[in-house]
């Protein structure tokens, strides 16, 4: 091993290439404290029924059965919530029925995102950030109540108080945490969500 | 030529996985150097699930502090409460029944399945063994978290036990569906052995991969599977014996090279022995009161007290300092998963990227103990 890197280690101790690491961190995380102070609205559910005509009212139920069968969750598991998450997957519970077995590790070819956990504001910043990565259509939901409210945490200072002052939240379910059929529960009221969408009403 | 190609250097490329990684259980972050696909250095970023557990404890009383223990590692409530609650009982000398000790016993025991049965899970699913091992090992684990919801009405984050005992009696029909379990167990334990055991691929992924030799696990302080898969056979159910462990037969399994497979072997043995003492506890079972009468508000005197137990990831160790308050005046946890995390620098570099993965599956780190 030590013969394989002997340039490298010619180069300089190892340690060095790494401690430039995030140094600015810090303030980064402040602005983003500065950023978020209030919560986005929740997005709203149903739709005004008197816009769309006949064209746009048979492709909403062509495209949103198509969504609403397969919404692919970002794998992502915060905290405890996130093994009711994986054991909503997972053999008893099986979402596999209702089309989101399917965990995409890339935001980028998922539609929901599954907030399992307490947010931290360093972790905040990374949440956001695969928020943005990821594709339209896109849903959110907060699962629990660190991310919903701040769960038992909200006096901590480094904690987030609801994961809605990050990014629009679909679907908030509540427990701490909650068991894996409140989660499915909550996603099946998602897919009533999604049916009620139109291409006539843009997403807030 | 030869010598021109000694004289080639090469940058290495930093490569951050993390937090958001489906492999990094939770949000563990790594900054990896690399040289080609090999590891030259890394360092772990922590912090992304700190919330503050030691000290919003010093705002609650006594007996509240136990829900926040359920949430530092929340793969294994039930041994952070029992460590809590040793430390609040040795601090303000409360007794307990011997019902209770028992009851404590089972359910650590349980918990320690569980456990195990998810980082054999996880760790199969960071060899690749996508969603194979871990539906398996979940039909398991559902089955242990019947018997905890039974007890205490929770899946995942109990809170059931109390400063002097535990929150309430088993239901009649625990001991039957426990008794159950035990009998089905065995089986399953074998199924994973003959599905994962003699696999060639996990064989050529997991032997001679990560070794850490026992001094260097010693050193580190490194504790649970970490220790005993290096060969050391320290387990504080033995060399500390605390609750109602004295009582009961069982074996410390050890490993030989200390590489990532023997770890995973020494879960699946320490299974068995959960198994063992399980057995033993359910027919040693005394009858009597679960709980011993504590005030509503605990005031403990003036002082400090240590406990320490054998959780599934290591020694887990509650220091608590009271001031005569009713809520604790420090409240320090010593997280096994932080301090076996440590090891990890020295076992990765000069593996490739992908065995990194597998050699932190293999450490079994659980964040929310880790960052508190």
């Amino acid at each position: 091993m030590v013969e394989v890197y002997q340039h490298y280690l010619r180069a300089g101790p190892p340690a060095a290439l790494l401690t430039e690491s995030d140094r600015d961190e810090g303030q980064r995380i402040n602005e983003l404290i500065m950023r978020c102070r209030t919560p986005y609205p929740d997005q709203p559910p149903g739709f005004d029924r008197g816009t769309p005509g006949i064209v746009v009212t048979t492709a909403d139920t062509m495209l949103n059965w198509a969504r609403r069968n397969s919404v692919w969750p970002v794998l992502l598991g915060l905290a405890c919530c996130a093994f009711e998450m994986i054991a909503a997957a997972a053999s008893r519970f099986d979402l596999a029925r209702f089309g989101m077995e399917v965990f995409r590790g890339s935001p980028r070819q998922a539609d929901l995102l599954i907030v399992s956990g307490t947010v931290t504001w360093k972790m905040g910043e990374a949440l956001r950030r695969i928020y943005d990565q990821m594709a339209e259509p896109k849903w959110v939901m907060a699962m629990g109540s660190c991310a919903t409210c701040g769960g038992p945490f909200t006096n901590a200072y480094n904690v987030v108080n609801g994961v809605n002052l990050l990014m629009p939240v679909d679907i908030y379910v509540p427990g701490c945490p909650p068991r894996p059929d409140a989660l499915i529960y909550g996603l099946m009221q998602l897919q009533k969500k999604i049916e009620q969408e139109s291409l006539a009403r843009k997403r807030k | 030529m030869s010598q021109q190609q000694n004289e080639l250097v090469t940058e290495p490329v930093i490569l951050n996985m993390g937090p958001h990684h489906p492999s990094t259980h939770g949000v563990f972050r790594m900054r990896v150097a690399l040289d080609g696909e090999t590891i030259v250095d890394m360092e772990p970023v922590l912090g992304y699930l700190h919330r503050g557990i030691e000290k919003l404890a010093e705002a609650k009383t006594y007996v509240q502090v136990v829900t926040l223990t359920d949430r530092q590692d929340y793969v294994a409530a039930m041994t952070n409460n029992m460590a809590y609650v040793m430390a609040v009982e040795k601090l303000s000398g409360i007794k307990v029944p011997e019902r209770a000790e028992y009851i404590r016993v089972i359910m650590a025991e349980l918990m320690r399945i569980a456990s195990h049965l998810m980082a054999i899970g996880f760790f199969l699913n960071d060899l690749g063994v996508f969603q194979t091992v871990i539906v398996y090992c979940f039909r398991e684990r559902e089955k242990v978290l019947d018997l905890f919801e039974m007890a205490s009405g929770q899946r995942i984050n109990f809170s059931y036990m109390r400063p002097g005992g535990v929150i309430q009696d088993l239901p009649p029909q625990f001991i039957p569906q426990l008794k159950q379990l035990l009998a089905e167990l065995p089986g399953y334990f074998d199924e994973y052995e003959q599905l994962i055991n003699e696999n060639e691929i996990v064989l050529a992924r997991t032997k001679e991969l990560g070794v850490l030799p026992a001094d260097k696990a010693i050193n580190a302080s490194a504790s649970g599977p970490v220790l005993r898969g290096s060969g050391v056979a320290f387990d504080l159910r033995k060399a500390d014996p605390y609750s109602a462990y004295p009582r009961f037969q069982f074996d410390i399994p050890t490993g030989t090279r200390g590489d990532a497979y023997d770890r995973y072997l020494v879960r699946v043995a320490e299974m068995r022995q959960s198994l063992r003492i399980l057995q033993q506890a359910v027919e040693q079972m005394p009858t009597g009161p679960h709980r011993t009468r504590t005030p509503w508000l605990i005031r403990p005197p003036a002082g400090d007290a240590y406990a320490h137990i054998e959780s599934p990831k290591g020694v887990l160790g509650v220091y608590l300092v009271s001031d005569t308050g009713i809520s604790p005046y420090r409240y320090k946890v010593r997280p096994p998963s932080l301090i076996n995390l440590t090891t990890l620098r020295d076992l990765v570099v000069g593996c490739k990227l992908a065995d990194c993965i597998v050699i932190f599956g293999s450490i079994d780190v659980n964040m929310g103990e880790v960052d508190r």
